[in-house]
């Protein structure tokens, strides 16, 4: 897929002009006493709130979006003040001309919070008659009540706060006045399926207020057109789309590679080599954004670059496991200028602008192009000079992404990923919330839902079954009608059967589910052979919260970095984690997840490319370019559209590689698959290891020999077949797809969220969805929960469908070469053994090791 | 396939589905079935699918198939709440039915069924005797004791993995049966519970493998 491009035809690429007479006098006045011009951009976005038409912006940091999004509703808000006050037909009564004006949507409550504060400046300034006002999760009740009977002119919320309010009776009458939605970081909510919730309740926004019109908000995409399309209701068998604003692009971004005087490591991704280097460019500047990819990254950095931080410089610390105290100070310190360096990771991606932040450093290698060109852009407070960022590769292969990277900077290249299909666990608890709303013809609100445009192609067979999952559970077998959540009246309409469906739903409103957690408690540490075993002093301090998952990954008396110190795991009691103290030692830092995103098909690409073209080799660091060389003369250098794969014996086990370059994910799922076949071919496989552009599976049995007897096919191997009988088998054990399961299970209303202080016998009462999920998947295999599972998984952590792009692009161009020893390319993989998944994760095979293990211990 | 248990000098086995067979008598004991969790639940607004019962059911067939006791021993809470039996689905009470049948039932009370409404067949006791050993749903800790309730379950560490199953957790004169329910969660043996059962004595997790059963020292599990 070739990456978009920032600017199509038939789009106003608004430059600067002379001054338009879209702004009252106040406001030019307010300009003027400031030393602004208005921006080219701003005015574009005024002359189509003129025409009621919807607009999608989309601006550079800096370039005065916010103000570009408001100013219509302000200038309209003044023009109509002006004017006496009028009561006007309600169709049912009068009210007061009035009422809602504005709606600002944005995916962050401090995002919200932070803009009113500064909208309240040039209202305030201006003297302008505008009430603005927030509503979040933080705010009291009662003003969330006042807020419902008498509504503010703007109103500046989040996604589920929205969903909250039109799934009260209050809805229409809230929402009937309102002329405008301004959608803020449009780019990151359409990624997620916070963005499936947004766009069902923008549909129904519009059908009760349909004189509205939507601005979006974004940062450069691959295709626009899919935002424009997200921001209006699509008719029935067409597409519609907003008008497309581009804001003129401030200076090109200036990103480079750091290019290491130090021995670049093979494999890992610490960049602890780099971390002198690092600090001397934190030192030169004035505030500097480190990010990394994890959690355990930034813990990690933030303690090491302490260790040599002789001048004593303010770093700090921030990612989305700390105290949200602690955060909040951070970003308060940020604010003020008096930090020299911030180590964090995409918590800080979203948000406004921090001010005087002049140097993006991104540790290990940006995953896409987009999303580095966003975060780089953190660094351009002044439209006119340029952002700087630095990519710091951790190992060699992170330089050729790095160097990919750099290559898309220059081209401009965004490689944001394809609009989602709406999930259907989303829609499930989008139908809840109608009911809740009001009654619902099932015809009427699947026409409504349709408008969205993640949901334009849904089928009403899908809708029923999810209509059929909210009454009743959507089950083959008709145990529950007595149990019903909503029922139909005489009249066909769905309406909820008692309030307390409206409690609970109101309870569980969200798509974003996390992790189980369990909160980290310091105690002392009450050394024993088998950790802690007793009752622990009371008092400790809590720490923040961390995945249970995680946990679950160490043994009592493994240390790791929390919070900036480095912790004992002691043991777990009830929904805490008990940790000690463990200066001193050298943490154990534990196995690397690996970040967040894969590396994008479009950067692997480039990466695959750039391999392929050994004369352009002479831009890489000369370690990088010793590697590539010495491979292309052992093995081979893959060309761009094949698959290399090697096979080499070592130690007393034979080793296949393959090289896909399609992402750690894909290839974890692709792992899991060639694993079983190869037991199948009886080549005895004992483990694979993958990294973001290799797999390798190691065995007792020899690819190579079984290749030359004929007994093994690669193409075999590889067919596409695999995401057959294979995967489902996989599937059904696979705790990733469990988990993916817990997700949709969650949102779509089946199980109630776990909110992490609960007393523990609330803990108990809700059923682990991993049996769930077995038992479903037994006795209806083709239930909707489980679909929207499987549409999960396959662009989630599973990665099915690249994973399958992959197997078809690489058919009849497989390349083997056997050889005798590791090849120089298998060597970053190959490190990574020890910290990566075992072959069969859930079978039996384990477990017989350990035994084994211990018999061995015990016979001496 | 099962592992050998002796408790008490008696010699059980201790099968991969979780259920206990004393050959010598011809004694199947399990526990925790939790029949009708689902509609319990359902009733009190999660509508978790109501396969539950049928998958327990299914797990208890092919025990009794393989087998074929002269008595069988429900360790309590066979039931997710005492109307269990009334929601029973017409094809679940044929297969329980079934599988009652040319042999003695025996429903031991739990804290959730202490008294199970009628429908069923069967009989039902507070606690059951044979010979050396006692069979009752709560543990107490005593010589001979074959208990449920607390759902064992261990987590095994190896290389940096580890795995959670359920468990039997025994010594050499008492066993507590892992939860044959569908939807039993598990409690670690590491909970405090687990202690008060068996003092400050090790006891061994024969941890529920999907072919076998494995043995662990209690303390080497998580």
């Amino acid at each position: 897929m070739a990456p978009g491009r920032a600017t199509s035809e038939g789009v106003s690429l608004a430059r600067s002009t002379t001054q338009a007479p879209l702004l009252p006098e106040v406001f030019l006045r307010w300009f003027g006493k400031r030393g602004w011009t208005p921006r080219a951009h701003q005015l574009a976005l005024l002359e189509h709130a003129r025409t009621d038409r919807s607009t999608l912006l989309i601006a550079p940091t800096g370039a005065g979006k916010t103000l570009a999004g408001f100013l219509p509703t302000l200038v309209e808000l003044t023009e109509q003040r002006a004017k006496p006050g009028k009561l006007v037909s309600t169709g049912r009564g009068l009210k007061r001309g009035g009422g809602l004006h504005t709606l600002y949507i944005s995916p962050l409550k401090a995002l919200a919070v932070d803009i009113a504060r500064n909208l309240e400046t040039p209202v305030a300034e201006m003297e302008l008659p505008i009430r603005i006002e927030t509503r979040t999760g933080d705010t009291p009740t009662s003003k969330r009540q006042r807020q419902r009977r008498d509504p503010p002119d703007i109103l500046l919320t989040t996604p589920e706060q929205l969903a909250l309010l039109l799934a009260t009776a209050d809805g229409p009458f809230l929402f009937s006045s309102l002329r405008r939605v301004v959608l803020d970081e449009l780019h990151s909510l359409v990624m997620s399926k916070r963005g499936d919730l947004l766009s069902l309740d923008l549909a129904r926004l519009v059908r009760m207020a349909p004189q509205v019109t939507t601005v979006g908000l974004s940062a450069t995409v691959a295709e626009p057109a899919e935002l424009c399309r997200y921001l209006v209701p699509q008719p029935d068998g067409g597409t519609a789309e907003a008008d497309l604003v581009v804001a003129e692009g401030g200076a090109a971004p200036h990103v480079t590679m750091l290019d290491t005087g130090e021995y670049l490591p093979w494999a890992g991704h610490s960049a602890r080599h780099a971390l002198a280097e690092i600090y001397a460019l934190i030192k030169k500047h004035k505030t500097t954004l480190v990010f990394v990819n994890t959690r355990m990254q930034a813990e990690m950095i933030f303690q090491e670059l302490w260790r040599i931080n002789d001048d004593g410089l303010a770093i700090a610390l921030h990612h989305g496991s700390l105290d949200v105290e602690q955060r909040r100070k951070v970003e308060g310190a940020m604010a003020s200028g008096r930090l020299k360096a911030v180590v964090c990771t995409s918590s800080l991606d979203l948000g406004i602008d921090w001010g005087d932040i002049d140097l993006v450093i991104n540790v290990g290698a940006p995953k896409g192009s987009s999303r580095m060109l966003q975060r780089i852009g953190r660094a351009n407070h002044r439209m006119d000079e340029p952002s700087r960022g630095v990519l710091v590769p951790a190992n060699r292969f992170e330089v050729l992404e790095c160097t990919a990277a750099i290559e898309a900077v220059a081209a401009n290249a965004q490689d944001t990923p394809p609009l989602r299909t709406g999930g259907l666990d989303v829609l499930a608890q989008h139908v809840l919330g109608c009911a809740c709303g009001a009654p619902f013809l099932a015809d009427d609100l699947y026409n409504e839902v349709r408008q969205a445009a993640p949901y334009a192609g849904l089928t009403r067979a899908d809708f029923d079954s999810i209509v059929d999952f909210v009454a009743t559970g959507g089950y083959a077998l008709k145990a529950y009608e007595r149990f019903a959540k909503i029922k139909q009246t005489k009249d066909g309409r769905w309406r909820i059967a008692h309030p307390r469906v409206a409690q609970r739903y109101r309870m569980n409103v969200g798509t974003i589910v996390e992790a189980d957690m369990l909160k980290v408690r310091l105690v002392r540490s009450r050394e024993s052979k088998h950790g802690y075993s007793g009752p622990i002093a009371r008092g400790g301090r809590l720490l923040g919260q961390v995945e249970e998952y995680f946990i679950e990954t160490l043994t009592p008396g493994d240390t790791f970095v929390f919070s900036g110190e480095i912790l004992r795991y002691e043991a777990i009691v009830e929904d805490e984690v008990y940790v000690s103290r463990a200066t001193g030692e050298d943490p154990k830092i534990p196995s690397y997840e690996g970040g967040k995103f894969p590396l994008s098909t479009y950067l692997a690409e480039r990466v695959r490319g750039l391999l392929a073209e050994p004369k352009a080799w002479h831009a890489l660091p000369p370690q990088v370019r010793e590697w590539l060389d010495i491979q292309k003369w052992r093995s081979l250098i893959p060309k761009a559209g094949e698959m290399l794969v090697e096979t080499f014996p070592r130690a007393d086990k034979s080793y296949l590689v393959c090289y896909p370059f399609e992402g750690r994910l894909a290839h974890q799922t692709l792992g899991m698959l060639l694993t079983r076949r190869l037991e199948r071919a009886r080549l005895r496989p004992l483990g694979f290891v993958a990294n973001e552009y290799a797999l390798a599976v190691w065995g007792f049995g020899d690819p190579a020999l079984a290749i030359s007897r004929g007994e093994l096919s690669l193409a075999e191997l590889f067919g596409e077949d695999m995401l057959g009988d294979d995967l489902e088998a996989w599937l059904a054990e696979s705790a990733l797809m469990k988990r993916t399961f817990r997700n949709c299970a969650i949102i779509a209303g089946l199980i109630e969220r776990r909110y992490p202080g609960e007393e523990k016998s609330r803990r108990q009462m809700t059923v682990s969805t991993d049996l769930v999920y077995d038992v479903l998947r037994k006795h209806q295999p083709d239930h909707v929960l489980l679909r929207a599972a499987r549409a999960d998984a396959a662009t989630g952590q599973l990665d099915i469908k690249r994973l399958g792009a992959m197997l078809s692009r690489i058919r009849g161009r497989i390349v083997h070469k056997a050889l005798d020893r590791v090849s120089p390319l298998a060597v970053p993989v190959l490190l990574e053994i020890g910290r990566e998944m075992v072959y069969g994760e859930a079978s039996d095979a384990m477990l017989a090791e350990a035994e084994a293990d211990l018999v061995k211990e015990a016979m001496g | 396939m099962s592992g050998a248990l002796a408790v008490s000098g008696i010699s059980l086995e201790a099968d991969c589905a979780g259920a206990l067979y004393w050959p010598e008598e011809g004694l199947l004991a399990v526990a925790d079935l939790h029949f009708e969790k689902g509609s319990s639940y359902a009733a009190r607004g999660t509508l978790l699918p109501p396969y539950d019962t049928a998958a327990t059911l299914a797990t208890l067939s092919q025990l009794i198939a393989r087998y074929a006791p002269r008595i069988v021993v429900a360790l309590g809470d066979s039931f997710h709440d005492n109307g269990g039996p009334a929601r029973l689905s017409d094809d679940d009470r044929t297969t329980l039915a079934g599988l009652q049948h040319g042999r003695d039932w025996i429903w031991i009370a739990g804290n959730h069924d202490p008294d199970p409404s009628r429908e069923i067949g069967g009989v039902f006791a507070q606690t059951l005797s044979v010979g050396p050993l006692a069979f009752r749903h709560i543990p107490e800790g005593g010589d001979g004791e074959i208990a449920g309730h607390l759902h064992p379950s261990a987590r095994v560490y190896w290389r940096g993995h580890s795995i959670v199953r359920p468990c039997f957790a025994a010594d050499d004169a008492r066993v507590v049966m892992p939860a044959l329910g569908a939807y039993t969660g598990g409690l670690s043996i590491r909970d405090r519970a687990f202690a008060a059962v068996f003092g400050a004595r090790d006891f061994t997790a024969h941890v529920l493998g999907r072919r076998r059963v494995y043995a662990f020292p209690s303390a080497q599990c998580g």
